[in-house]
């Protein structure tokens, strides 16, 4: 690496660790998307939208209820 | 106290606006310095008046700049389609570049207004309009600040003002969707940062333990158009008084920064934005949750890490150095999977309520939008591919691309967004008309068809004209017979601006008649049978 321009620095890093770490986070994510459980939390949370219409929650609603 | 500090301030802006004004060095700084003195003069008038009133409690979600947000996003696109319409025929009939208009209203100072006015006034207007809502809905809490979102509301408007008026008198950074020069760039700058806040706060404060996916792509597109337009806009002023500014980088380089902007532009602005609504009207439309959580979730995070690559597909065969072009081509290509898998979750979100298209236009709106979504997401990767390419590259072909995903896509997704907030911003049962609504749909999807197809007819023929060799290795065609070959499809093209822009006028006439006529809505929440 040593006298070697930044181009190039950065090149090698981008190509190497750069695109692995960030190949890693995606498939991790991809893992965690299907743990074990996660399908009951994702059933409440894309409800999410069929609950807070008319006014935020605390005004007069709780969270969760329909 | 915060009021006489900010009436300060205001006070001050003005007298700079002011002494910017008078020692403007063009005309286009001169209008830009004006409408700041006179934004700042509205903003002390309404601060002065408001003045010692009692405060009302803030409860309740703060709806009022969505109701006028929405207003403006119909007003917006109107505008934007008819400039779209009227160079459409400037191209058609050279003469309606009037000899009187020159230099202020031929097409060349047109046409950016048309691209802006249609991309960030009535895209621009409608994204903002739409997240103020969703955000505070998703996350069952008000607005992070009353005033800071007041202040990136009008702010924004006055970007698309001072955008506007700089293109007309010639301020122009000369970069594609780029174009306003640095003052609005600065200004845009300081009310994104404002919008960033403002979303953030609002996400902080939630009361729902998880953020749903809608919030995620626009918080995406808030984060990546500032860091796309801060790199992009690297430029310094010739003068303090004046429009003209010079780029930091030159050559390739800039071109190769420009195009990393625009085309994640079309994936941030254009896409991520437009999947937060998608992730929410087609969902409340059709009165179900979301297909699959899951695959929103993939959706979104391989979006992110593959958009970002695509850019240097809008450089084939230029001075970008070759391994860029093959990996943004590379890149272009695999982002059909997540393109693909996020319109597959909006149709399948429809899965046991396919009757709804029958007798819901406006959820046929939100629908044929995802399937635009779907067709042009399929058309560009393929054109981003070398050899596809060097046919299609600078011609109209990729006009009729950008204006299937535009139209298509952008469009109706807003257009069915509007027909969904104005019965509820306005308490009313429903929309005026739900005839009017489809004879929109029908207008704005036959207006689509002729602009998409004429131009395919005409991008591939005169790609095809350009390339055509004879036995001796002459070019057949110069390139005035190819301009010639086009006139009759950009007539074709014209009169599907003219159907989109009927629609959209239809459309303008229903949202207003549904505020003034529509019967209100009964409030039955309390004494809704149990189903």
């Amino acid at each position: 690496m040593h006298g070697q321009d930044t181009y190039s620095i950065f090149r090698e890093f981008a190509d190497s660790w750069m695109l692995l770490a960030m190949f890693t986070f995606f498939v991790l994510t991809v893992v965690w998307v299907f743990r074990p459980g996660s399908r009951k939390t994702y059933e409440d949370t894309a409800s999410i939208p069929f609950r807070h219409e008319n006014q935020p929650a605390g005004d007069r609603d709780v969270p969760g209820a329909q | 106290m915060w009021d006489y500090l900010k009436l300060v301030l205001l006070g001050l802006v003005a007298v700079l606006m002011m002494y910017l004004a008078s020692e403007a060095r063009d005309l286009a700084y001169l209008v830009a310095a004006l409408i700041g003195l006179l934004s700042a003069a509205i903003a002390f008038v309404v601060t002065l008046r408001g003045l010692g009133d009692e405060k009302a409690p803030k409860t309740g979600y703060l709806d009022d700049p969505i109701r006028i947000g929405v207003i403006l996003t119909a007003f917006w696109g109107v505008v934007g389609f008819l400039v779209g319409v009227t160079i459409a025929f400037q191209l058609a009939f050279p003469e309606l570049n009037f000899a009187w208009a020159h230099g202020y209203f031929n097409f060349g100072r047109l046409r950016p207004l048309h691209t802006s006015a249609v991309i960030f006034a009535f895209g621009g207007t409608g994204l903002l309009t739409t997240s103020f809502y969703i955000v505070q809905r998703t996350t069952g809490a008000r607005l992070w600040s009353d005033s800071l979102a007041w202040f990136v509301f009008w702010g924004y408007q006055v970007v698309i003002l001072l955008a506007a008026t700089g293109y007309i008198l010639g301020a122009t950074q000369g970069k594609e969707y780029a174009e306003f020069e640095w003052y609005t760039d600065w200004w845009l700058t300081i009310v994104w940062v404002g919008y960033l806040l403002l979303y953030m706060g609002t996400l902080m404060k939630r009361k729902e333990p998880h953020i749903y996916v809608a919030n995620w792509f626009f918080l995406s597109f808030i984060v990546t158009i500032a860091m796309l337009h801060v790199v992009n806009n690297l430029a310094i002023p010739v003068s303090l008084f004046g429009s003209k500014s010079v780029q930091l980088f030159a050559g390739v380089q800039d071109a190769m920064t420009q195009w990393w902007y625009g085309h994640n532009a079309v994936g941030f602005f254009l896409t991520a934005g437009f999947l937060g609504m998608m992730y929410y009207f087609v969902p409340k439309q059709a009165e179900r949750p979301v297909f699959s959580y899951k695959l929103s979730i993939i959706h979104f995070w391989a979006l992110i890490f593959l958009y970002i690559w695509a850019g240097p597909h809008h450089l084939h065969y230029t001075a970008l150095p070759d391994w860029a072009s093959t990996l943004g081509m590379v890149f272009s290509v695999m982002l059909w999977m997540p393109s693909w898998g996020g319109m597959i979750n909006g149709l399948m979100t429809l899965s046991g309520a396919w009757d709804k298209l029958r007798t819901d236009p406006i959820i046929r709106m939100m629908v044929i939008s995802v399937g635009f979504y779907g067709m042009s997401t399929f058309e560009g990767p393929m054109m981003s591919i070398k050899a596809v390419n060097s046919l299609s590259h600078y011609t109209d072909w990729t006009i009729g691309h950008v204006h299937s995903g535009a139209l298509g896509w952008n469009g109706m997704i807003t257009f069915g967004a509007l027909y969904y907030l104005f019965p509820r911003l306005w308490n009313k049962e429903g929309v005026y008309s739900l005839r009017l609504v489809s004879w929109h749909f029908w207008l704005a999807t036959i207006g689509i068809v002729l602009y998409a197809a004429s131009m395919w007819v005409t991008g591939i023929m005169e790609g095809l004209m350009w390339r055509e060799v004879d036995a001796h290795g002459f070019l057949v065609n110069s390139f005035a017979d190819t301009v010639a070959a086009k006139h009759p499809m950009y007539i074709v093209r014209g009169l599907g601006g003219v159907l989109y822009l009927t629609g959209a006028l239809i459309m303008s006439y229903n949202l207003w008649m549904t505020v003034k006529r529509a019967p209100l809505a009964q409030k039955t929440a309390a004494a809704a049978p149990a189903e």
